[in-house]
């Protein structure tokens, strides 16, 4: 459902072009769990950027549910992002003056939906935070942030989400939950989840892994199982279907 | 997206930033403010002398004439009238000397004899009350107060004029029309009855007497139907009439100059207030550029995004016009006591609703049109920025030509024209004014990029830390040098402008003494007391400086044409002379020098030497003849006391006014009128104690007829009126600093948190608190300077202009008020930037950056 075709993304630096990504291609299907891993400087965020229809490439397209994004315009692109796609960010960029329920409300409100707060309390809830709603991010844990954050991304069921470190601001222990929250996401409710990171053992809980260096693709490959089980999460997480 | 739903967004996306958007908002109050109660004033005021119009005049019409006594035909038309029922009333004003022989003390003053009737509209209200109506029981005088104090009397008094004897009555609390600083500066009034105006024995050869009379209409004749058939006789006559509408057209024509005037501050003010909205809503905006990546992340369009913030805004700048609307019809009530001397109505104030919908209008306007510019920048945001966090000034570019922001450019600059055109008389001016708007905007805006450039290539390594510090300030991104150096230098250019102007007014109309240093004149001095006077003066050991003799007359002709004709090629439209001139008594006196006051400027000034048979030669004041449009070499016929006396113009001079001697329109050769009927006007040099009052007092014992003035008082007089302007003009300058100071505020506390992250780093760093202050102290004296000494240039060149164009009168740069005004403002800025980054001083490293 997310297909990458001949990605390219260049700069100008100087007088001369400086190319961070180069000829990148891959398909993702839908229910699939991917983690884009690279050191620093890779272009692991420009990939994400251009995957996500925030930023434009300079050759080549993306093409989500059969919609190229490179052929639509900035407001249209917004607009599939408030339908089809969610964001969990290594900074949890919640909006500072608005509580939790209200952060959550946003992606409901700006599609013109009824009964968003009923909704962002629901969600809040099923993430943990039934009792902190309207707290301000400020008065929350990096963790509790994070949920909130999660929460917000599930706000419109999206097909596909978008996770940039998002444990990288996080203990590990916070972390861990955070991670398992995502796995049973992409388990329960069939969203495609691409997670981009440069921790490697972050990235073995993916289904595959998609490496880059220097802008290209130096490997994509399945994820061998693991030897233990992963440990169900709460059970909360079937509730954050549709 | 709901309009509901966005509503509610914009409005909890507000919460942290409420108090800081009022605050930029507030800078629109005091312009909104100031346009409210001037315009309501305004309204008040025009509509309080359209009520009380006919009380103004006194009647329905009234006509007026210095003659001694009315041409037969109108004394024939005015007979008729009296038997067809229509009501006259007259009164006749002079001036001459007041004595009462208790005190012996006496005082020019302004007497007024009225006929029996007058006033038929309005109310003259005395102290005791009631007793205007018992003036024509007999010998009785009302006064204004202020000759009581000046001759030491009271009520129930004796005061002489001339030969004849009055009880003084009462005093008056008001006379309907009369402005009470005019009459200050004019002399004191006396009311008597005028049956006994002939006793005083005061109107003699050359007396200047206005004789007014006021009729009554009754309902068989109107208004219109009296003026068709009195007109052809007023106008043959010379005789001028006013009406009611024409009294209440030139009162409402000075309310409305006054209104204009007052207007421009307020206008300017609100113009300020934009700059200090556009400045602190672009801070606003470099906050945001987050969350609007956020939002924009999260589905948001441009659009929606400006539409959130453009609410914000919207609903900022309803409450800051809102609290000026209010402020200004607070300010509306307080207006009628600072105005009362200079107001010829009694002013009922009411809250006029469309001075204040059009404040609130143009504040509103005001304030969005100017907040749209750096709102508009957020629709380049690129949610990119959650990934990537570019500067602030890179997230905020967009194309390279944007054409929404050239757009809101042009609305600004258009706001600013139709603002100026608007207010102004008529759209030159109003685009004369946009344009010196413009001019002063551009020239701060390239003073402060100077300063910002300059400042990068000036400082060197080897200055202090604390001044380079200082001075980078004024560069460094997001620096704030162009909004402070405009609102500073705004400020300093009206405040200075004010200053500069009075200084310029009070110069002109300072009284100076001549160089034989003459204090006292005497006036109406008939032919046959002249001699007599001169050696009474004499005898009591003081010096008559001049002795000079003064001719009535008017003009009869000019090259051959007749003043009537060219009235009626006036009334044709064509090319004219003026009109004040055809109708006008000139006071000439014959010499065959110059004098010290004078200078000639074409031709050549008569000596004397002129051939019995030529005709005389006159020397004309400059001014005049321009306005008459003469020529050297033209003729002019002049009727005095009915003997026509042609005469050619052979100069023109230039009079200094101002001197304390008497000067003259027009001089004749003396040959020309040495036989005339003339009477005199003698300066004399009176000196010591209490010297002046006793010799007037003599003199009116001895000529009743014959006034005199003291330069001393005249001083004094000048002095309290320029005093009452005076406070008018600091209420100015007081205003247009508290305009500045708001908008100092905005764009000043608009990068606190840049300035308060960068102290916590200096001090995490090891600099002292003092250090810092000092730093900080160095970039506002740097910017105070800069505005202020800008601003002080401009006003040099605004007074210029209004003492050139409006005023008419020399100009000098005045060096102390504006250095002043200076220090003041510098003063108030730096104060302005250590109050508002005073958290720099009182929190500790760790708390400000957890701030920060």
């Amino acid at each position: 459902m997310l297909q990458a075709r001949q990605l390219t993304k260049e700069y100008q630096s100087g007088d001369h072009r400086l190319a961070v990504l180069r000829d990148v291609s891959f398909t993702i299907p839908d229910g699939a769990f991917v983690a884009v891993v690279g050191p620093s400087g890779s272009g692991k965020t420009t990939l994400l950027g251009l995957l996500a229809g925030l930023d434009v490439p300079s050759h080549g397209s993306v093409v989500l549910d059969g919609k190229d994004l490179t052929s639509l315009s900035e407001d249209r692109r917004a607009q599939l992002r408030g339908e089809k796609v969610g964001f969990v960010f290594q900074s949890f960029q919640l909006i500072p003056t608005l509580t939790a329920l209200e952060n959550v409300q946003v992606p409901l409100e700006l599609r013109g939906e009824n009964g968003a707060p009923a909704r962002a309390r629901e969600l809040l809830t099923r993430v943990g935070l039934g009792d902190r709603v309207d707290h301000f991010p400020n008065q929350l844990s990096g963790g509790e942030q994070q949920r909130v954050a999660i929460a917000r991304a599930f706000s419109n069921s999206p097909r596909l989400l978008f996770a940039d470190e998002p444990t990288g601001n996080l203990d590990s222990e916070t972390g861990a939950r955070i991670v398992e929250l995502l796995e049973t996401l992409n388990r329960e409710s069939g969203t495609t989840i691409v997670l981009v990171t440069h921790d490697l053992a972050l990235a073995r809980r993916a289904q595959r892994i998609i490496r880059l260096a220097d802008g290209v693709v130096v490997s994509d490959t399945p994820v061998e199982p693991a030897g233990e089980p992963i440990e169900p999460a709460s059970a909360i997480a079937p509730a954050l279907r549709d | 997206m709901h309009a509901r739903q966005l509503l509610r967004l914009a409005w909890r996306e507000s919460r942290t930033a409420r108090r800081r958007l009022l605050l930029y908002m507030s800078s629109i109050s005091l312009g909104v403010a100031a346009l409210v109660a001037i315009d309501s004033f305004a309204s008040n005021t025009q509509r309080s002398v359209r009520e009380q119009a006919r009380a103004l005049l006194g009647g329905d019409i009234s006509i007026t004439t210095r003659l001694p006594s009315y041409p037969t035909p109108i004394i024939l038309a005015l007979d008729s009238l009296h038997h067809e029922g229509v009501g006259l009333a007259q009164v006749s004003t002079f001036a001459s000397m007041a004595l009462v022989p208790r005190t012996g003390a006496t005082r020019l003053s302004q007497i007024r004899a009225v006929t029996p009737g007058y006033p038929f509209y309005g109310e003259i209200v005395t102290s005791p009350a009631g007793e205007w109506s018992r003036l024509q029981a007999g010998r009785r005088a009302l006064v204004d107060p202020t000759l009581l104090v000046a001759l030491d009397a009271h009520v129930g008094d004796t005061l002489t004029l001339g030969f004849a004897k009055f009880v003084i009555a009462g005093t008056l609390v008001n006379v309907p029309g009369d402005i009470a600083i005019a009459a200050a500066a004019m002399g004191p009034r006396v009311y008597i009855p005028e049956r006994y105006i002939r006793e005083t024995g005061l109107l003699l050869f050359g007396s200047r007497v206005e004789h007014e009379t006021v009729f009554k209409l009754p309902p068989s004749l109107p208004l219109q139907r009296f003026i068709y058939r009195m007109r052809p006789r007023l106008e043959q006559a010379s005789i001028r009439y006013r009406t009611p509408s024409q009294t209440e057209f030139n009162l409402t024509e000075s309310i409305d100059q006054l209104r204009d005037f007052l207007g421009v501050i307020g206008l300017v003010a609100l113009l300020l207030g934009g700059i200090g909205v556009a400045s602190g809503v672009n801070a606003f905006v470099m906050r945001k550029i987050d969350t609007v990546a956020i939002l924009r992340c999260l589905g948001a369009t441009s659009r929606q995004v400006l539409a959130i913030y453009l609410l914000q805004a919207v609903v900022m700048g309803l409450i800051g016009a809102s609290v000026g609307a209010l402020l200004g019809v607070a300010l509306q009530f307080g207006l009628p006591s600072v105005l009362t001397d200079f107001l010829p109505v009694d002013v009922k104030v009411t809250v006029e609703p469309t001075a204040v919908g059009m404040g609130l209008l143009v504040g509103l306007w005001v304030a969005l049109v100017f907040a749209l510019r750096p709102l508009v920048a957020l629709r380049n945001v690129s949610p990119l920025q959650t990934l990537r966090r570019e500067s602030d000034a890179d997230a905020l570019r967009g194309a390279r030509v944007d054409p929404v922001r050239v757009l809101v450019a042009l609305g600004i600059v258009l706001s600013v024209v139709a603002l100026g055109v608007a207010r102004a008389d008529n759209p030159r001016q109003g685009l004369g004014f946009s344009a010196a708007i413009g001019l002063a905007v551009a020239v701060l805006f390239a003073a402060a990029t100077a300063l910002s450039l300059g400042a990068r290539r000036v400082v060197r390594p080897s200055w202090p830390f604390v001044l380079r510090q200082g001075v980078a300030s004024l560069y460094r991104p997001g620096n704030q040098t162009r909004a402070v150096v405009l609102a500073l230098g705004f400020g300093v250019f009206l405040m200075s402008t004010v200053y500069q102007v009075q200084h310029n007014l009070l110069r002109t109309v300072n009284v100076k003494l001549d160089a034989s240093r003459a204090n006292v004149v005497f006036f109406d001095v008939q032919e046959d007391q002249s001699a007599p006077l001169d050696s009474l003066i004499r005898a009591q050991g003081f010096t008559v400086v001049q002795r000079t003799p003064i001719v009535p007359m008017k003009i009869a002709a000019i090259n051959g044409v007749s003043t009537a004709q060219m009235t009626s090629d006036t009334a044709r439209g064509r090319r004219r002379r003026a009109g004040w001139a055809l109708r006008r008594e000139f006071r000439s006196t014959f010499r065959d020098s110059v004098v010290a006051s004078e200078r000639v400027t074409a031709g050549r000034f008569h000596t004397g030497g002129s051939p019995v048979a030529a005709i005389p030669e006159v020397s004309v004041d400059k001014g005049v003849a321009e306005d008459m449009r003469l020529a050297l070499g033209d003729t002019i016929t002049w009727d005095v006391q009915g003997v026509r006396v042609p005469t050619r113009v052979t100069s023109f001079r230039e009079v200094n006014w101002t001197r304390f001697e008497p000067n003259f329109f027009v001089v004749f050769e003396r040959r020309a009128l040495e036989d005339a009927p003339k009477q005199y006007v003698l300066l004399a040099d009176v000196r010591g104690p209490a010297a002046v009052p006793r010799l007037q007092r003599d003199v009116v014992s001895r000529f009743p007829n014959v006034s005199s003035l003291d330069l001393t008082l005249i001083q004094q007089t000048v002095g309290r009126v320029l005093d009452r302007v005076t406070t008018a003009i600091r209420f100015m300058a007081g205003l247009s600093l508290a305009l500045g100071i708001p908008v100092l505020f905005s764009a000043v506390s608009a990068t606190r948190r840049e300035r308060l992250r960068e102290g916590v780093l200096l001090k995490v760093l090891g600099a002292t608190r003092r250090q810092v202050g000092r730093i900080m102290l160095s970039e506002y004296l740097l910017l105070g300077a800069l505005g202020s000494l800008v601003g002080i240039v401009l006003s040099v060149g605004g007074a210029w202009a209004l003492m050139h164009f409006v005023f008419r009168q020399p100009f000098q740069p005045a060096v102390l008020p504006s250095l002043g005004v200076a220090a003041l403002m510098i003063l108030v800025a730096v104060s302005i930037g250590l109050l508002t980054g005073r958290d720099v001083f009182q929190e500790t490293p760790m708390a400000a950056l957890r701030e920060a």
